[in-house]
C-alpha cells in the first residue's frame, strides 16, 4: 500500500447554519491523480481551502503531506502547490520575474532559482518570451506557467483549483500532459474541474454533492455503479438530485 | 528575510510599471507645491482700484501714487460721481472704490485729521477685509511720511509683530498642509488599493497558501509605499527649500521621523481598508472620500479648526493629518524641540496601534 498524503476524515465546514462542507472523508495516495467534482456550490473550494490550510475545519480531522490541518498549516504550506482557477501570476511582471518572485517568496536560494528556470523556460519553449510581460502571453502559455510555477518548490502535492477553465481543447491535452509528468514523477495531484473528459484522466474521482462526497472510485468503477457510458451521465445522474442551488 | 526582499522587489516592479501610478505618485507633489506656491495665494496682488477724487490736490495725489506704487492695486478707472462707482461696481471689474473728500489736503494741513471712504465688493469677504488693511497700512505709511508731526488720534499704538512669518508668506502654512495631504493620499490609497488588487486577480489566495507569513505579505506590501511617500517628503521638502525659499527651522531628523511615523500611521490606515473592501473601486472610494476629505477639512490647513462647531472639534481630533500639521508645522516652521511636540507624537502612535490592531484581527477573522 502506497503512503497516504491527503487524509480527510469526516472533516465538516460550517459556517453559521449552513455546512459548506459536510462530514466528508477520504484519502488520497502519493502519485495519484485525484479529481475532486461537483457543481458549482457544492462545497470543492472550501474542502480546498481546508486541506491547503487556508481554512480552519470546524469539525472533523485531515492530514496534508503528514501534517495535521489545525495545528500545523505551516508545515503543509511548505510541502504543497497551489494553482487557482483565476489566473495566478502577476501580469505586469516578466515570465522570468514571475518565476523569480515565487521561486523567492518559497525560500528558494538563487542558484536554485536560476537552474529552475532555465530548465522551466526550455521545457516549455518560452526562451523568446522569458523577458516579455506575462500580459503578452495567450491564456494556454500562461496556465502552464502557471502550473509550472506551482510546482516549482517541488511539493509533495499540488492542489488545482479549475485548472483549465477556458483553455481550449488542444491546449487542455498538454495541460495534462504535465499533470502526468509530475504525477510520473511522484507528485501527487489534487484537481477540480467542470469538464468530464478531464475526470476520465484521473486515477480516482470523487463527487460531491451538497456538501457531501455521494461517490468515489476510478471512473471505470463509477461509470459500472452508475451504469453510465461516460462521466457525463454520471455526474449528471448525482448533481440531478442536489438541492443546493448556486 | 530573502522571501521579504522578493516580494519587495515585486511591489517595486509593479509600482514602477505602472505609468498613471507613478505620475501620481511622483507627479503629485510637484503639481501641488506648485500650484499653492504660485497659483494659490492668501497675497492679493493687483487689486483693480477705482478712484473718486474730489479733492484733486498734492496731499491726494501723493496718496494715489502710494497706492499705485503698493503693487497691490491697480488703477483701473477714476470718476467723477458716485453714481459711476456703483455701475463699475456692477460690471465687476473692481474690487475697491476708494473716494477721497474734497477738502482732503486741507483738512490734514489745517485739522491734523480727514476721512476717506472706502467701498468694498464684499462678494469675496476675505479678499475685501485684506484689501482693506493693504490701504489701512498704506495710508498709515502715508501719513508717517508725509507729516511726521501729525498726532495720532489714538494713544495706544499696538506694535505688531508676526512671528514665525513675518511677511505673512502664504508657503509655511501650505508647505506642512501639502505633506500631510499627500502622504496621506498616497500611502492610504494606493497601499489598499495594491493589497485589493491581488485579491481582486486572485493572487493573493497564492500568497495565502505559501509558505509566506500572512503577515508579512501585509508588511512587504506597505513597505515599498513607506520608502516612496519618504522620497517625496523629501522632494517637497526640496522644492520648498530652494523654490519657495521656506528654510527648514527645526532639526531636519525629527521632521522625518515624524514624517515616518505618520506615514506608518497612514499605511495602518490603509492595510485597514484593504482588508474590509473587495474590490479596487470601493477602496479608492473610501480612501478619497473617508481620508482625503477629513484630512483636508479637519487638519486645520484650509480651515481654521477653532471656528467649527464643537461636535466637529471633537472629530478632527481623530484626524491623523491634523495631529501631523501641526508638528510640521512646529518642526519646519517654529523651530520646535520634540519635547514640545510629545502630545501630537503619543496621539499619533495611539491611532497608528489602535487602526493596526483592529485591522490584523479583521484579517485573522477573514483567514478562519
Amino acid at each position: 500500500m502506497k503512503e497516504q498524503v491527503i487524509i480527510a476524515d469526516k472533516l465538516s465546514k460550517r459556517f453559521g447554519q449552513f455546512m459548506a462542507t459536510n462530514q466528508i472523508s477520504f484519502s488520497v495516495s502519493a502519485g495519484e491523480i485525484f479529481g475532486f467534482l461537483g457543481a458549482n456550490g457544492a462545497g470543492k473550494t472550501t474542502a480546498m481551502r481546508m486541506l491547503c490550510g487556508l481554512s480552519i475545519p470546524s469539525e472533523g480531522s485531515a492530514s496534508v503531506a503528514g501534517f495535521d490541518v489545525y495545528t500545523q498549516t505551516e508545515e503543509i504550506k511548505k510541502n504543497i502547490g497551489y494553482m487557482s482557477q483565476r489566473f495566478s501570476l502577476y501580469e505586469d511582471l516578466t515570465v522570468l520575474e514571475n518565476i523569480r518572485f515565487f521561486g523567492g517568496i518559497y525560500g528558494l536560494s538563487d542558484l536554485q532559482i536560476k537552474e529552475k528556470s532555465d530548465a522551466l523556460i526550455q521545457q516549455l519553449g518560452l526562451e523568446k518570451e522569458a523577458k516579455k510581460l506575462v500580459s503578452a502571453l495567450p491564456l494556454g502559455w500562461r496556465q502552464k506557467l502557471s502550473f509550472s510555477v506551482a510546482i516549482l518548490h517541488d511539493p509533495k502535492i499540488v492542489f488545482l483549483d479549475e485548472p483549465t477553465g477556458g483553455v481550449d481543447p488542444l491546449t487542455r491535452r498538454q495541460f495534462w500532459d504535465m499533470i502526468y509528468a509530475a504525477a510520473n514523477r511522484g507528485v501527487t495531484i489534487f484537481v477540480t474541474t467542470h469538464y468530464m473528459d478531464e475526470a476520465e484522466y484521473c486515477d480516482r474521482i470523487s463527487i460531491m454533492v451538497d456538501g457531501k462526497i455521494d461517490a468515489m472510485g476510478t471512473p471505470a468503477e463509477l461509470k459500472k455503479q452508475f451504469d453510465a457510458q461516460n462521466m457525463d451521465e454520471v455526474f449528471y445522474q448525482l448533481a440531478r438530485g442536489a438541492k443546493r442551488k448556486e | 528575510m530573502k522571501q521579504f526582499l522578493s516580494f519587495v522587489r515585486k511591489e517595486f516592479y509593479h509600482v514602477l510599471r505602472d505609468r498613471k501610478t507613478l505620475f501620481i505618485l511622483f507627479g503629485m507633489p510637484v503639481v501641488q507645491i506648485l500650484i499653492f506656491g504660485f497659483a494659490l495665494s492668501n497675497e492679493v496682488k493687483n487689486s483693480k482700484l477705482l478712484v473718486f477724487n474730489q479733492a484733486q490736490d498734492e496731499a491726494s495725489a501723493k496718496l494715489i501714487n502710494e497706492l499705485e506704487v503698493s503693487n497691490y492695486f491697480e488703477i483701473e478707472k477714476v470718476v467723477g460721481s458716485y453714481s459711476e462707482i456703483h455701475q463699475t461696481f456692477k460690471q465687476g471689474d473692481i474690487r475697491l472704490a476708494l473716494i477721497i473728500p474734497a477738502n482732503f489736503g486741507s483738512d490734514l494741513a489745517h485739522q491734523n485729521k480727514a476721512s476717506l471712504q472706502l467701498i468694498n465688493d464684499a462678494s469675496d469677504p476675505n479678499t475685501a477685509t485684506t484689501l482693506n488693511n493693504y490701504v489701512n497700512i498704506i495710508v498709515q505709511d502715508f501719513l508717517a511720511q508725509n507729516y511726521p508731526s501729525a498726532k495720532l488720534p489714538f494713544a495706544i499704538l499696538p506694535q505688531t509683530r508676526m512671528l514665525y512669518n513675518p511677511q505673512l508668506q502664504g508657503a509655511p502654512n501650505f508647505v506642512p498642509g501639502v505633506m500631510a495631504m499627500i502622504l496621506m493620499l498616497i500611502c492610504v490609497m494606493m497601499t489598499a488599493v495594491s493589497i485589493v488588487r491581488e485579491k481582486e486577480n486572485g493572487t493573493m489566495e497564492v500568497l495565502l497558501v505559501s509558505p509566506f507569513k500572512p503577515i508579512l505579505v501585509i508588511l512587504s506590501k506597505a513597505f515599498p509605499y513607506l520608502l516612496l511617500s519618504l522620497v517625496n517628503v523629501t522632494s517637497i521638502l526640496l522644492l520648498s527649500v530652494y523654490l519657495l525659499d521656506l528654510p527648514i527651522q527645526g532639526n531636519i531628523f525629527m521632521l522625518y521621523a515624524v514624517s515616518t511615523l505618520f506615514i506608518i500611521t497612514c499605511l495602518s490606515i490603509g492595510i485597514l481598508i484593504s482588508v474590509l473592501t473587495n474590490s479596487q473601486q470601493v477602496a479608492m472610494l473610501i480612501s478619497l472620500m473617508g481620508m482625503m476629505l477629513p484630512a483636508l477639512l479637519f487638519s486645520g490647513f484650509m480651515f481654521p479648526i477653532e471656528n467649527m462647531p464643537l461636535p466637529l472639534q471633537v472629530i478632527s481630533n481623530i484626524v491623523p493629518s491634523k495631529w501631523y500639521y501641526i508638528m510640521v508645522k512646529g518642526i519646519m516652521i517654529k523651530g520646535l524641540g520634540i519635547s514640545s511636540l510629545l502630545k501630537e507624537t503619543a496621539v499619533l502612535v495611539f491611532i497608528t496601534t489602535v487602526v493596526l490592531i483592529i485591522s490584523i484581527k479583521k484579517f485573522k477573522i477573514r483567514l478562519a
